[in-house]
């Protein structure tokens, strides 16, 4: 961002003590989308490859990665299609995303790499690594490993009226989604938006969070990500499928549960995910954390993250 | 033949009008990989009012995208779009095309007015599962369109007979008609067998469903 455009007040929101901007930045060509790479660290050292969350982009990493860089690591994170500093699509889909995440990957090493994910970061990377096991050595799922928690508890009549209601909800969408853009607003305005995904952030981290989430125009901040991406949603795809192929990852699993309750928290209980674990697993839930733990707790998540990867060698 | 341009998000989609005409419109939807008939097929020929046939995404004359994102949810939007040009119409739908003409006709049940499954390419989609992860990356040298991706991506498109039934339940609850379906598929894939179990409609020929919806205020 250019810094002249701020003013002081905003420049000030645009530091955040640990939080350091990325030592280097380069953009990759996937099929046609610009995908926005950052990196912290030496070039030389061993990948941990990040994939962020949905709505999410690399700058929530910005106290996270160099944390686990000072471990020795080089820590690469790339804004998804639609996210951060990425170029929009006409399309988004699952698949579009492991493509991109394989694209990415193949830009920084041909070697086996260190593959950690939030949310659906860490969904896109399971179905990344049972796609392409030889490109990855461990992994470290940030709360999205999935849940098979059963649908509410209602009559047939009424899931039809819920699934009518959803339906005609995101077909609404598409028909405008060409031409919306993001409401603009303060960058006081933005932080409090975000604190509600996010209550337990203190103000200072979340107006950081959205100098590099959001951008300055003359009218005034919005997020970045695209317009036509919105949360929720339907498909036909079912969480079961996922959670039983856990069993099947090849590679040493550390996984991360949130145990408070959030907005956009999955609440998957490590009771729920244990008998479908690999072998070499291990699953911690973290007292006290919601849904976006290495955000919320950057020094207790990269202790976590390194003395795995330590046990590991 | 005149062809309206539509936006659908950032896709524009080709709707091709075949034949002009008064009252409500017979919306045709190609099955996969094909693209919409130039002028008005045999088997539609007794439709009296207006036809029309949209391209869907990667298809025909509408938008190719970059690196794919294909669905069978997006091409429902493509058909919705269409029907917000058109107001009231009987989609009639080919293969993948006669997927989305179930799963717009539950999603839109007040809008559509009959749908009508045929035999196609790709009505079988990729099955009732998901099948072992894998990633397809097409020939990047192939034929523009139809795009390689919607290829690959739309016959890898899961559909859990479930999740069929649950478009099915709606356009039976909130259409108001009587049939809101009319199957003419000598194919069933799973999704097609549970719907007509459900619903225990009568495989009928698509001129007697033409016929009838015709009949459908």
């Amino acid at each position: 961002m250019n810094d002249s455009s701020l003013d002081s007040d905003e420049r000030a929101a645009a530091s955040y003590p640990g939080a350091r901007l990325p030592d280097r930045r380069r953009t990759v060509k996937s099929f046609g989308v610009d995908l926005c790479v950052s990196e912290w660290g030496d070039e030389r050292a061993p990948v941990i490859f990040c994939s962020h969350g949905g709505f999410d982009f690399t700058g929530t990493f910005d106290v996270f990665a160099p944390l686990l860089a000072a471990g020795g690591y080089r820590v690469v994170v790339w804004d998804q299609r639609g996210h951060g500093d990425s170029g929009h699509a006409p399309l988004y889909s699952w698949d579009a995303d492991v493509r991109d995440l394989l694209t990415a990957l193949d830009s920084t090493t041909r070697e086996p790499a260190i593959l950690l994910g939030h949310s659906k970061g860490g969904s896109i990377s399971t179905y990344a690594i049972q796609a392409a096991p030889h490109r990855v050595r461990a992994f470290v799922n940030i709360d999205g490993m999935p849940s098979h928690r059963p649908p509410p508890d209602v009559a047939d009549h009424e899931r039809t009226k819920l699934l009518a209601t959803e339906l005609s909800g995101w077909l609404d969408h598409r028909r405008a989604a060409g031409d919306k853009v993001r409401r603009a607003d303060t960058l006081g305005g933005l932080a409090e938006n975000r604190a509600r995904q996010n209550p337990r952030l203190s103000k200072a981290w979340l107006r950081y969070l959205v100098t590099r989430g959001a951008r300055k125009d003359a009218d005034g901040w919005r997020w970045k990500i695209d317009p036509v991406l919105r949360p929720g949603g339907f498909g036909p795809w079912r969480a079961t499928w996922s959670m039983a192929r856990l069993a099947s990852l090849p590679v040493p699993l550390l996984g991360l549960l949130a145990t408070e309750s959030d907005p956009m928290g999955w609440e998957t209980r490590a009771s729920e995910v244990k008998p479908y674990l690999p072998r070499r697993a291990e699953v911690v839930e973290m007292k006290g954390v919601g849904h976006f733990i290495h955000i919320e707790q950057p020094e207790r998540t990269a202790k976590l993250v390194l003395d795995f990867l330590r046990n590991l060698a | 033949m005149k062809t309206i341009r539509l936006k659908h998000a950032r896709i524009e989609l080709a709707l091709h009008e075949l034949r002009a005409g008064d009252g409500r419109a017979l919306l045709l939807l190609h099955g996969l990989g094909e693209r919409s008939p130039r002028e008005v097929p045999a088997y539609a020929a007794a439709w009296s009012g207006p036809v029309f046939a949209v391209d869907f995404t990667g298809h025909g004359e509408s938008s190719l995208t970059s690196g794919g994102g294909y669905s069978a949810e997006v091409l429902m939007g493509d058909a919705d779009c269409a029907l917000r040009h058109l107001g009231r119409a009987t989609l009639l739908g080919r293969g993948l095309g006669a997927y989305i003409a179930l799963l717009i006709a539950g999603a839109r049940p007040t809008l559509v007015r009959g749908a009508i499954l045929c035999d196609g390419l790709g009505l079988a989609g990729g099955g009732a599962e998901a099948a072992t992860p894998s990633l397809v990356y097409p020939n990047p040298h192939a034929v523009a369109s139809p795009d390689p991706f919607a290829l690959v991506e739309l016959a890898r498109d899961v559909r859990p007979p479930d999740y069929a039934t649950a478009f099915w339940r709606q356009a039976n609850e909130l259409s108001g008609l009587e049939r809101p379906i009319a199957v003419c598929c000598a194919e069933r894939p799973d999704w097609l067998e549970a719907v007509l179990k459900e619903s225990e409609l009568r495989v009928t020929t698509v001129e007697d469903a033409v016929a009838e919806y015709a009949r459908v205020a």
